[in-house]
């Protein structure tokens, strides 16, 4: 029995965050956010050079469970670049045999996920290679420009810039039909991987009030020393802490392939990206006008939020899945 | 992760099983007098075999086995399954056993400990008072000396004290010296509650329950009990109250049970034909990702008592959590049962057959879960706990004054 983390789970996670936090000060994030580009090269190699790409390869003696920690703290430093596309795109390259996955696994060839029935796609600009997971038509990779045209909007998330895209009927290559167990297992897998991104963010927030409450006065005190303030953010931590062990449930559940492995997926999406609306929600209250600003940065995960919770499905859509696979 | 047990907790479980399967259940026309002492020496046997009252000492009629919190899950589960009792409930186990055990004299232990294993002794937690609630180091009930110095002469009152009318002691919170700060002004004393001094009276619950079901309140009226009977030193009785379960506390004990509970809600949602409706089914959903937040929190809780490692403030949250899933089920069952709703459940109150019951019947949840979020600390105060032990976040005025 063992259901918290390992040392080495904790020294990987510390080392992605490490990464992440020289990648993405809070000045980088601004000025990438006002820029034009929907992905950040120096960042991703820095990433990447810590070989998270080929997290999900089967010989890597790792898993879900260990993508999904990457996933969180990419999530907590509202980093750039499309990681949830690049680890799942190297899982389906991998299960459909492909030989040659070293572009892919080491992040030179950028992949970015594509939610079947979606026109927007996170950094779609800069990818190479789209993974398209639809649960009714199955798996397809499609490099880019064989057939994929793209259209710029301007995105929300600043942070993960989504375009309009479109792809040419069959473009790219079908890797598993929509009947193969691989297309809904790639499917759960991006729903963890984003209650994952959704966890961290909500952390993030939540430590950003608490730390500004001890930090800022007003009547003489702290203000995280007035109780309803106090109890706001215990309210906040009561959301996200218990959350957390049903983002490992699912990608462990995954990993292990267990009968409720799809369902735990649905839940852990539905339920995280809830939480992570409302965590940022407070967090902003709980600031005070600060909050309210660019520049102090909240809303950079505010957006985060908007996107994960559009992402893949709204919650209420995959809560009715849940009930469904439930039987009830 | 990996929440499998392991080969020798599957091994252990194994022995588990056969010791059941020849000590349990009672034959089907066992009644009464025979089948209570049936139920004695089933406890006695299994806890010779090592499966129940592991944390207490041999001598004191416990079975003395290493802390191994798996063992202890695999009992639980194995108990469950065959519908076996396990140790005796209420507060003696759970609160006077580990204080003494932690902070009683060889006297104390030797006096209590065997007769509250073997449930002849029933303890009432005598903490609040009408004046004392979630403020409980402001208790008044007041002990002096006998002019001998050999006991504590008590006069007060306490309040809410779940089990009163079964009770047959109490530890309770007495304030010995009125000049010192309030924290360090309390003892903690056990005392028989069968004597002249001492008169209960039951208060009859939201809920219904009155009589021998429900909470009481207590008058000391020149009570005595000896200065033997006082546990740690005097005037440190806050601090000894403060004493908790340690041994193989973590368990996934309430997370089965919320488990259960919800499972339940779902076929009332069946039951009353509601089940296909979307808005019910997504609140259910909502409502399950709580519950099992709650389950898997209860695992990573579990987890890290067996590896003897910290698991930070979450531990700290779960009194809140279940409270506030109660209420998210007892707002969503009060939906569903709509015009059930005019009936009173038959036998609510523990008056009288509960016989069968239809939908009606989740207004003892929907009432008892309130409860929860009085009884053992309000949720304000469990709030006050994690935004400051939890957070770190400074210390309300009210809070303070704790060493
Ligand atoms: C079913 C049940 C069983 C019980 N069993 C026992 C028992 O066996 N033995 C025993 O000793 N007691 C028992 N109690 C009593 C219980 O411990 C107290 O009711 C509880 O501690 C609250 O105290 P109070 O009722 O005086 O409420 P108060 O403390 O007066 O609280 C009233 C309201 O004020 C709020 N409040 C109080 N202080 C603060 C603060 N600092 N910050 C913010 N809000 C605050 C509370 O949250 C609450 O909403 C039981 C209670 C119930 C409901």
């Amino acid at each position: 029995m063992h259901f918290h983390l390992t040392e080495e789970q904790k020294a990987i996670q510390e080392a992605v965050r490490g990464t992440l936090a020289d990648s993405w000060p809070i000045e980088r994030i601004h000025a990438f956010a006002d820029g034009d580009a929907d992905f950040d090269r120096a960042s991703w190699d820095a990433l990447m050079a810590l070989g998270l790409g080929g997290i999900l390869l089967p010989d890597s003696g790792m898993g879900l469970l260990d993508a999904a920690l990457a996933c969180e703290v990419a999530g907590e430093a509202a980093a750039a670049g499309p990681l949830i596309g690049q680890l799942l795109a190297v899982a389906a390259a991998a299960a459909s045999g492909r030989a040659n996955l070293d572009a892919l696994a080491s992040g030179e060839a950028v992949a970015t996920l594509v939610h079947g029935g979606s026109a927007f796609v996170p950094c779609a600009r800069a990818a190479d290679i789209f993974l398209v997971v639809d649960r009714a038509a199955g798996v397809r990779l499609v490099p880019a420009g064989d057939g994929v045209t793209i259209e710029a909007v301007r995105a929300s998330d600043r942070t993960r810039p989504v375009s309009k895209v479109a792809f040419a009927e069959g473009a790219g290559e079908m890797l598993f039909a929509a009947a193969d167990p691989i297309t809904a297992r790639l499917a759960d897998a991006a729903l963890v991987l984003c209650a994952a991104d959704a966890l961290g963010g909500a952390q993030k927030v939540t430590d950003m009030s608490v730390a500004y409450a001890k930090e800022r006065e007003q009547f003489g005190q702290p203000v995280g020393r007035f109780q309803a303030l106090k109890h706001q953010l215990a309210h906040m931590a009561l959301d996200v802490e218990p959350a957390r062990a049903l983002v490992w449930y699912a990608a462990y559940a995954w990993d292990a392939e267990l009968p409720d492995a799809p369902r735990a997926a649905a839940m852990a999406k539905a339920h995280l990206c809830d939480v992570y609306v409302r965590a940022t929600r407070a967090a902003v209250a709980a600031h005070g006008g600060i909050g309210y600003t660019w520049e102090y940065g909240l809303n950079y995960w505010f957006r985060r939020a908007l996107f994960d919770r559009a992402w893949l499905g709204s919650p209420s859509e995959h809560r009715a899945r849940a009930a469904d696979l439930a039987s009830w | 992760m990996d929440l499998s047990y392991g080969e020798a907790a599957e091994a252990f479980r194994a022995d588990v099983r056969a010791f059941l399967s020849s000590h349990w259940p009672p034959a089907a026309d066992l009644r009464g007098a025979d089948l209570k002492a049936f139920i004695r020496a089933f406890r006695a046997a299994a806890t010779e075999a090592g499966y129940l009252y592991r944390a207490v000492p041999k001598r004191y009629g416990g079975s003395e086995q290493p802390v191994d919190v798996i063992k202890a899950q695999v009992i639980r589960e194995e108990f469950a399954r065959a519908r076996a009792p396990m140790e005796v409930g209420g507060n003696g186990m759970n609160m006077t056993v580990p204080t003494l055990l932690e902070k009683g004299t060889d006297e104390q232990k030797e006096l209590f400990i065997r007769g509250t294993v073997e449930g002849d002794y029933i303890w009432g937690q005598g903490y609040s008072e009408p004046g004392s609630g979630s403020d409980l180091a402001s208790v008044r009930t007041k002990g002096e000396l006998s002019a001998d110095g050999s006991k504590w002469i008590i006069n007060g009152q306490k309040i809410w004290t779940s089990q009163g009318m079964q009770s047959t002691h109490m530890f309770m919170l007495v304030r010995t010296e009125p000049d010192a700060p309030k924290h360090d002004g309390i003892t903690y004393l056990l005392i028989d509650l069968n004597q002249p001094g001492v008169t209960r009276r039951p208060i009859r619950q939201m809920t219904g329950e009155e009589g021998d079901h429900t909470f009481c309140e207590f008058f000391f009226d020149n009570a005595e009990t000896p200065v033997s009977w006082q546990v740690g030193e005097r005037g440190q009785g806050w601090y000894v109250s403060r004493t908790t379960l340690k041994h193989e506390r973590a368990s996934i004990g309430s997370a089965d049970g919320l488990g259960r509970q919800f499972a339940k809600l779902v076929e009332l949602a069946k039951e009353v034909d509601r089940i296909g409706d979307p808005v019910i089914r997504d609140k259910l959903a909502q409502i399950e990702g709580f519950v099992l937040s709650h389950r898997y929190t209860s695992f990573r809780l579990f987890s890290c008592a067996a590896a003897g490692e910290d698991p930070g403030p979450v531990s700290l949250m779960m009194k809140l959590l279940l409270t506030e899933i109660g209420h998210e089920m007892a707002l969503l069952a009060q939906e569903l049962i709509g015009e059930h709703a005019f009936i009173e459940p038959a036998g609510a109150g523990g008056r009288g057959n509960r016989g069968p019951r239809g939908p009606e019947k989740w207004l003892d949840q929907i009432m008892g879960s309130l409860g929860n979020s009085i009884a053992g600390g309000a949720s304000n105060i469990q709030r006050n706990i994690i935004g400051e032990r939890g957070l770190g976040l400074p210390r309300d005025l009210a809070m303070s004054g704790e060493r």
